[in-house]
């Protein structure tokens, strides 16, 4: 595929050396609502995860509440899937209502096959010009043969032989989901999907799986959102109180579960700004507590992150970000929260920004969030994204890491003794009581306060205070996990959170192609590491920053907090997610191929 | 806790040494007296005893108490509360503040407070004004007070906030008027109003004798409220709606059983993982 047009989301079409992922098969389901694709699409991904391999599943949705035209956009692959792929193998449309609206996230080139029902109308222009190869399947047709027959099981059926997932497994896995409750369910999808792959023997070839050599690896299946809910219970959360918001509802649906069963509360607030204070009132207890929103949301909670800070009570805030600004995209992503986590609260503020570059890391680093927010009594805003949040995952099993919120507790002072709870010490963390100790009695303030917490306006104070807040952040240790960094090179590809797999892929590729690139993904965003990032930058010449957003925040950050040797910029504005062969052809122009 | 420690404390022991800021004369002395004599009358102990606040002349009130304290940011003292009651059940929580930082920023928490129904109690020092920014009409400032120069000629013209008249129809527990110019009463309504299961509502009248001189007037119109408290809604609204706004006492006192969410099943984190294990 050396040398292929392709075509970018904007219609412009650009030059690529990249064959993209060899072991890897992306398919795009879609159809109108109670067409049924997410149900198939699910059932692939079920089918995948039995024969062993991995997967994204990312869904797209007009902006119906229920219903409405669905997008199903799947990657398969014998290796861990990080990132959405530049192309798309096979589209296969249950109907074409509205499915226009979704052509620009589903990259399409002559290598495609469109899968269509004749009776359900044309393959839209805008797909069609792609030059994919069209197939026909009547779905609709060959479903009503069968006694309770529908049409997404035709077309599992037919994906499924497609790439080479077995029928039996297909069958085994709707076996599971059906036979018990639904057996005349059961059978007539069996048939169905039985029908499908009888259909698809006539379409010719496409991309198949490669087999999955000796045993299969150990895995998990869990979306992002799930992930950050269960790095939160492992790193000690016991409350949370949140509203909700797309695209978080699901941290705290996840939440709203689990916490209960741990002991652990949680509370459905009037807004996020009682959602917000509940937690920074719960963690004041001695309650780890953690709330989860969007931009909107987080935007509201400025003001109490302020009085976390100055008042050392610790909170963790996760944001899954989406478009913005105002309420934007709500159910796309985007990079453009970074401003204001990092920069939106009034006065000197240090706290802590931490962002998971993969779905499987917001399960760490939501963990990590709440061990640096405990440890640290500081706030922590996680930055997640909706792309990282809302999408399905087939994943390595995750590390069990032993980091856990481990709070400085005070105990009760000699008799006689005056209980400083904003003691001026070494490393700026100070003893923190759990009220109920006797003699630790003390006032939690957002005003200046000394060091036994009384209110100050004096400048002695403020200066004391001002420098103990920033000193716990800036001289703790925060160890290898401030940055994912892969590779070695003269050019390094410095990006952040869901850009970071494609990054990944794309750097993969260049080395394939002689240009040799590093990864530098910081998981830390605030406080900036400059010794650290200049460890890892050391022997770069050429430096491409990788990020979507409009304004290029993240690139702004990184010229305001690091010394960068020579450095270009691609970044554009969400919902399109930056595909690996952007990255790589910008590689190996920076490389000289 | 034992009889003997409930016996063993007195007004002096749930107050610091820190200086009040507020104006001579101001009603939250006395207030700040009331709720120090109500804690030491129900015998809490000062470091199992939270007390929180938003921003304002009263939300100052934590720091002048012994106990463990919060004084949050402007409008939101009933949700940090709410946060740590739910979080610690063990501890006596009483929020303080004013009527600009719960009815006008804080409104909303104070509707949802009221239907929550966490057993808490709030006291809220109403003077009718702004005082730390000196002056402005707050949400329950008479529509034609027009005597400060931050209030528009002639009046605001808004109809006043009825803090007693929401609390009871968004759902609060236990409702009562108090006046600070009698300690002793508003001391023993606010330790009736944290004995009382739930969300404890206490409005003070607090004059502000710095920008509504006329407040001191207040003293010769008080009154103790005609009968006990009514033990329904509506009958308590019915008073309240033919009432002067001068009749002080416990208004309401309903059996809404307090909010406590849903905890505690035995599981550890690690059970957690099994639903994502392929």
């Amino acid at each position: 595929m050396a040398g292929l047009v392709r075509r970018g989301p904007s219609g412009v079409e650009d030059m690529t050396k990249s064959s993209g992922a060899t072991n890897s098969v992306s398919i795009a389901m879609c159809g109108s609502g109670g067409a049924g694709v997410m149900t198939a699409a699910n059932m692939l991904l079920d089918a995948a995860a039995d024969a062993g391999y991995f997967a994204l599943f990312g869904r797209s949705s007009g902006p119906q509440i229920r219903g409405g035209e669905a997008a199903a956009l799947v990657r398969l692959s014998s290796e861990p899937v990080s990132s959405v792929d530049d192309t798309t193998e096979i589209l296969l449309a249950i109907d074409w209502q509205n499915v226009h609206r979704f052509a620009a996230e589903l990259p399409l080139d002559a290598h495609s096959v469109i899968i269509t029902d004749p009776t359900q109308g044309d393959v839209p222009e805008v797909m069609a010009k792609s030059g994919a190869r069209i197939v026909e399947l009547p779905m609709k047709d060959l479903a009503k043969e069968i006694p309770g027959g529908r049409p997404n099981m035709i077309a599992l059926g037919a994906v499924c032989h497609l790439i080479g997932l077995p029928v039996d497994i297909v069958t085994e896995v709707l076996g599971k989901s059906l036979k018990k409750k639904r057996a005349d369910a059961y059978e007539a999808s069996v048939a169905a999907v039985k029908k499908g792959a009888e259909a698809a023997l006539t379409m010719g070839q496409t991309k198949r799986l490669p087999a999955i050599a000796g045993d299969k690896p150990k895995r998990w299946t869990i979306t992002g959102n799930q992930a950050a809910g269960l790095g939160a219970v492992r790193g000690g959360i016991t409350f949370c109180a949140a509203y909700p918001i797309t695209p978080a509802t699901e941290i705290l649906e996840w939440l709203t579960g689990a916490l209960p069963k741990i002991g652990g509360t949680f509370v459905q607030a009037e807004d996020e700004l009682a959602s917000v204070n509940m937690c920074i009132g719960a963690s004041y207890g001695g309650a780890p507590s953690l709330t989860a929103t969007s931009g909107p949301g987080l935007a509201l909670m400025i003001e109490a992150l302020g009085m976390s800070t100055a008042s050392e009570t610790p909170v963790v805030v996760v944001d899954v970000q989406r478009g913005g600004p105002s309420t934007g995209i709500p159910t796309k992503s985007e990079q453009s929260d970074l401003n204001i986590a990092i920069y939106g609260l009034h006065g000197d503020a240090p706290h802590l920004v931490v962002a998971p570059n993969s779905i499987g890391d917001c399960l760490f680093t939501t963990q990590w969030a709440v061990h640096l927010a405990e440890s640290l009594q500081a706030p922590c805003i996680v930055l997640s994204e909706q792309s990282l949040g809302q999408s399905r995952a087939i994943i390595p099993e995750p590390a069990d890491v032993a980091f856990v919120g481990k709070r400085l507790i005070a105990q009760a002072p000699a008799e006689g003794e005056k209980f400083k709870r904003y003691a001026l010490t070494n490393t700026g963390v100070s003893p923190m009581p759990v009220p109920g100790t006797p003699g630790c009695q003390y006032t939690a303030d957002g005003l200046e306060h000394t060091e036994t917490g009384l209110p100050s306006s004096q400048s002695g104070d403020h200066f004391a205070q001002l420098d103990k807040r920033l000193r716990k952040l800036t001289g703790h240790e925060y160890g290898d996990h401030w940055a994912t960094i892969e590779g070695e090179g003269d050019i390094a590809v410095i990006t952040w959170g869901s850009c970071t797999g494609a990054a990944r892929e794309a750097v993969e590729r260049a080395r394939a192609d002689g240009v040799a690139a590093k990864l530098i993904s910081p998981r830390l965003l605030s406080p900036s590491r400059p010794d650290a990032m200049a460890k890892a930058l050391a022997g770069v010449k050429k430096v491409l920053v990788v990020e979507l957003s409009h304004l290029a925040q993240f690139h702004k950050y990184l010229r305001a907090e690091y010394d960068l040797p020579q450095t270009q910029v691609l970044h554009r504005a969400g919902p399109l997610p930056i595909r690996p062969h952007e990255i790589h052809s910008r590689l190996l122009a920076m490389g000289g191929k | 806790m034992t009889e003997s420690c409930a016996l063993s404390y007195t007004a002096k022991d749930y107050k610091s040494e820190v200086k009040p800021v507020w104006c001579p004369g101001c009603g939250d002395y006395a207030v700040l007296s009331s709720i120090t004599k109500a804690f030491a009358d129900l015998g809490l102990e000062p470091h199992k005893t939270a007390v929180v606040s938003g921003i304002g002349c009263s939300s100052r009130i934590p720091a002048y108490t012994n106990c463990y304290g919060f004084h949050t940011i402007h409008g939101r003292s009933l949700v940090v509360a709410t946060g740590l009651k739910l979080a610690r059940p063990d501890l006596t929580v009483l929020v303080a503040g004013g009527d600009g930082d719960g009815f006008s920023i804080g409104g909303n928490h104070f509707l949802h407070s009221c239907r929550r129904n966490v057993d808490m109690t709030y006291v809220v020092m109403d003077n009718r004004v702004y005082g730390m920014t000196k002056g402005q009409p707050s949400p329950t400032t008479e529509a034609d007070w027009d005597a400060s120069a931050m209030a528009p000629p002639g009046g605001t013209g808004l109809v006043p906030f009825n803090p007693l008249a929401i609390a009871l129809s968004a759902g609060a527990n236990f409702v009562a008027r108090a006046f600070a110019g009698d300690p002793n009463g508003t001391a023993s309504i606010i330790a009736e109003a944290v004995r009382h299961p739930g969300f404890s509502f206490v409005a003070v009248m607090s004059p502000c004798v710095t920008f509504r001189e006329e407040q001191r007037e207040w003293k010769n119109v008080v009154r103790p409220a005609p009968g006990p408290a009514a033990t329904t809604a509506a009958e308590a609204a019915a008073r309240l709606m033919t009432d002067d706004g001068f009749n002080m006492g416990v208004l309401y006192k309903g059996d809404r059983r307090p909010y406590q969410p849903v905890t505690g099943t035995g599981k550890t984190v690690a059970d957690l993982d099994a639903e994502f294990v392929l």
